[in-house]
């Protein structure tokens, strides 16, 4: 426990930036600790991470960690994060993006970015809804939620954000809950470890925004929630019938990463003369 | 000793050798009619040079990676036209915001919408200072000969570094695929600027703060600073704020190092001006034309000048206002239908007169165009 809630103090920026934007209740938090734990536990230095985030409740996540941070613009943190990514390959470039952010505004960043398998750590923190802008209907608002844009309950489908990545071309993909934290960290370690476009969906309760509207209105609900409605695939197996969502590792291949190909073609031209 | 080569290129090509001769690192883009060739020979020339080259899904990205590049160390370019200038909008805004070195060009079609791909315009140039939301302060140079294309590239750079802010290099589609003599300089005597680096220690180390010159020094990310850099607006860490005390100094500062530098930034070029009772006014392949017109107005012994601006924004009041001072007539020439016209009215304020030489189909202005303006 102490392990838990002690390491993150020493990433914070506390003297600086606290009292934090967020809820009480809020899931965003619990997944920054899951971060810095992962962070932490892999030893990396705080001077080779960056962390990128887009525009959002969990966009906001960039001002709290003594990291190099970068705060962009709504839907492009993974655009911003493959210019820096090229530029500072040895760094580890975690992107933090709403479901909105990363799925709606952003979706096309996402997609090529896993087509491309950029060296990058996509971090989706999924609350169902637009929750900074008052809880309107995102890409991932299940059927039936009810949210600002969907007051009669929402009829349009919802995107799998795992199903998304694999298809599109991450090398890793996984789903976790800011309930299941401990299970939390470790997905994120693997995903953080893996060379290639890392994908994972972290469920997050959004009390304020959403959870009010659909029965929910504290963190303990929606944290409640997330234990009954999501089932282990490690306990399960991937493909036990249950109309639960799936979590932890989904997808781990190895495909050739941007970075490493882009740079092995500058050294090709180099040995073959035809550098200038 | 020789001291330079002459070269035949095409304006878009001078950009790509002028970028390279200010040291780019990085180049994002995304393909569009008539700027193209830019990133086809960067994708040639950049891995040759150890430099970066990649194409992105499309502008808003293109402008997202070359601030992101930036942010990592690298200067860092992109290239499109209007739609794509037009998706470039919000980021641009972020990087005058965050103080980010970049260079964008915009080679001008005629528009709006999809408008003629390949057919020249100077539609864009309210657009280069307005289109992104919100005040901000922004540099723009429009070059009008191959030559310039491939000198004000390397100024696009060097202005974009020396100030922290993203420049504009606003080209219209004539002089990007013109072909055109350049004396190139050789390596080493082009001056390059460098940004400003931190000399402080980290923990001493404040991204935004106010300096002797207005431009407080930039570290790249993975250099041992940690920071934060944000588009809300922030103190002088980074990090967002709403307390006016923090908001005024930031905004005063990022006009100011722009406007204590006019003399450094704004180039304009007068041609026969000493004794003109009429004054061109123009930029860009239309200010060929126009000297075109000059001379021949000169012939039949019409007291003609012209001003050619360099820099269109910040706009060059001052050589204008001198010029309204002896003008009885400045004619504004320019591809599309009054907008630099606007802002030389707002300078002359009513001296002399002030007329347009628009056209905004998908053609040049021509040289007689400009002497039928002169004889009415
Ligand atoms: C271009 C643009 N469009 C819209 C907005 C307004 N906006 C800010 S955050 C947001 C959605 C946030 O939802 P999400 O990405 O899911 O993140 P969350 O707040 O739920 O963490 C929107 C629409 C914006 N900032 N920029
Ligand atoms: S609105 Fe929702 S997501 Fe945003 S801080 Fe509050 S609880 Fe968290």
């Amino acid at each position: 426990m102490e392990k838990t809630t002690g390491v993150p103090y020493e990433y914070l920026r506390s003297h600086k930036k606290f009292p934090h934007v967020w809820c009480p209740g809020c899931g965003i938090g619990i997944v920054l600790g899951s971060i810095i734990r992962a962070v932490d536990g892999l030893g990396l230095s705080k001077d080779e991470v960056a962390m990128v985030s887009g525009i959002g409740c969990s966009g906001r996540m960039s001002v709290y960690p003594d990291f190099n941070t970068l705060h962009t613009t709504h839907g492009r943190a993974l655009a911003f994060a493959t210019g820096l990514k090229l530029a500072k390959p040895h760094m580890t470039v975690l992107v933090v993006m709403g479901d909105g952010d990363a799925l709606a505004i952003g979706g096309n960043h996402f997609i090529h970015a896993a087509r491309r398998n950029i060296g990058l750590t996509a971090i989706v923190i999924n609350n169902s809804t637009y929750a900074l802008t008052g809880g309107q209907a995102s890409p991932t608002t299940p059927v039936g939620a009810r949210t600002t844009t969907s007051w009669f309950g929402s009829f349009e489908p919802a995107f799998d954000i795992c199903r998304l990545a694999e298809a599109a071309g991450a090398s890793f993909v996984a789903r976790g809950t800011a309930y299941h934290v401990l299970e939390l960290d470790k997905l994120i370690t693997r995903a953080i470890q893996k060379k290639g476009f890392s994908v994972v969906e972290a469920i997050s309760q959004c009390p304020v925004s959403y959870g009010r509207f659909n029965q929910m209105p504290t963190g303990v609900e929606m944290l409640k929630w997330q234990k009954d409605h999501t089932v282990s695939i490690a306990a399960a197996g991937k493909d036990a019938a249950t109309d639960k969502i799936s979590r932890g590792v989904l997808l781990d291949r190895d495909r050739p990463e941007y970075t490493e190909e882009y740079f092995k073609l500058v050294e090709r031209l180099k040995a073959d003369g035809k550098s200038k | 000793m020789t001291d330079a080569v002459g070269v035949m290129l095409q304006g878009n090509e001078a950009v790509v050798e002028g970028a390279l001769a200010a040291g780019i690192g990085f180049y994002g883009g995304y393909p569009i009619t008539p700027a193209s060739e830019i990133a086809e020979m960067m994708s040639r020339r950049l891995p040759q040079q150890g430099g970066v080259f990649i194409q992105m899904e499309d502008e808003i990205g293109s402008l997202a990676a070359v601030i992101g590049a930036s942010i990592g160390g690298l200067k860092a370019m992109t290239a499109t036209s209007g739609p794509g200038f037009s998706l470039m909008q919000e980021n641009l805004g972020f990087a005058a915001a965050a103080e980010i070195p970049c260079v964008i060009v915009d080679v001008q079609r005629a528009g709006p919408s999809t408008g003629l791909p390949t057919a020249p315009s100077q539609g864009d140039v309210m657009q280069a200072r307005w289109g992104t939301h919100g005040d901000h302060p922004i540099i723009a140079l429009c070059p009008s000969s191959v030559s310039e294309a491939y000198h004000l590239t390397i100024r696009a750079f060097n202005l974009s570094e020396k100030y922290r802010t993203p420049v504009i290099l606003l080209m219209d589609e004539v002089t990007a695929h013109l072909r055109e003599k350049v004396v190139l300089p050789l390596p080493g005597s082009v001056e390059v600027v460098e940004r400003i680096q931190a000399t402080v220690p980290p923990e001493w180390y404040f991204p935004y703060e106010e300096t002797n010159s207005d431009v407080p020094p930039i570290v790249s990310f993975g250099e041992g600073y940690r920071y934060h850099i944000d588009g809300l607006f922030h103190d002088r860490a980074g990090f967002p704020t709403s307390r006016l005390d923090e908001i005024r100094p930031w905004v005063e500062r990022v006009f100011r190092k722009i406007d204590r530098n006019l003399a450094d930034i704004v180039h304009t070029e007068e041609e026969m001006t000493e004794d003109a009772t009429v004054v061109l006014v123009s930029y860009g392949t239309t200010a060929r034309s126009a000297r075109y017109a000059m001379h021949r107005a000169r012939e039949r012994r019409k007291r003609v000048g012209l001003l050619t601006l360099q820099t269109i924004w910040p706009f060059p009041e001052h050589a204008v206002d001198h010029l309204a001072h002896q003008a009885r007539l400045i004619l504004v020439a320019e591809m599309n239908r009054g907008q630099i016209l606007l802002e030389v009215e707002r300078i002359v304020k009513g001296r002399c007169e002030v007329r347009g030489v628009n056209r905004a189909d998908g053609e040049l202005v021509e040289p007689r165009q400009i002497l039928d303006a002169l004889e009415q």
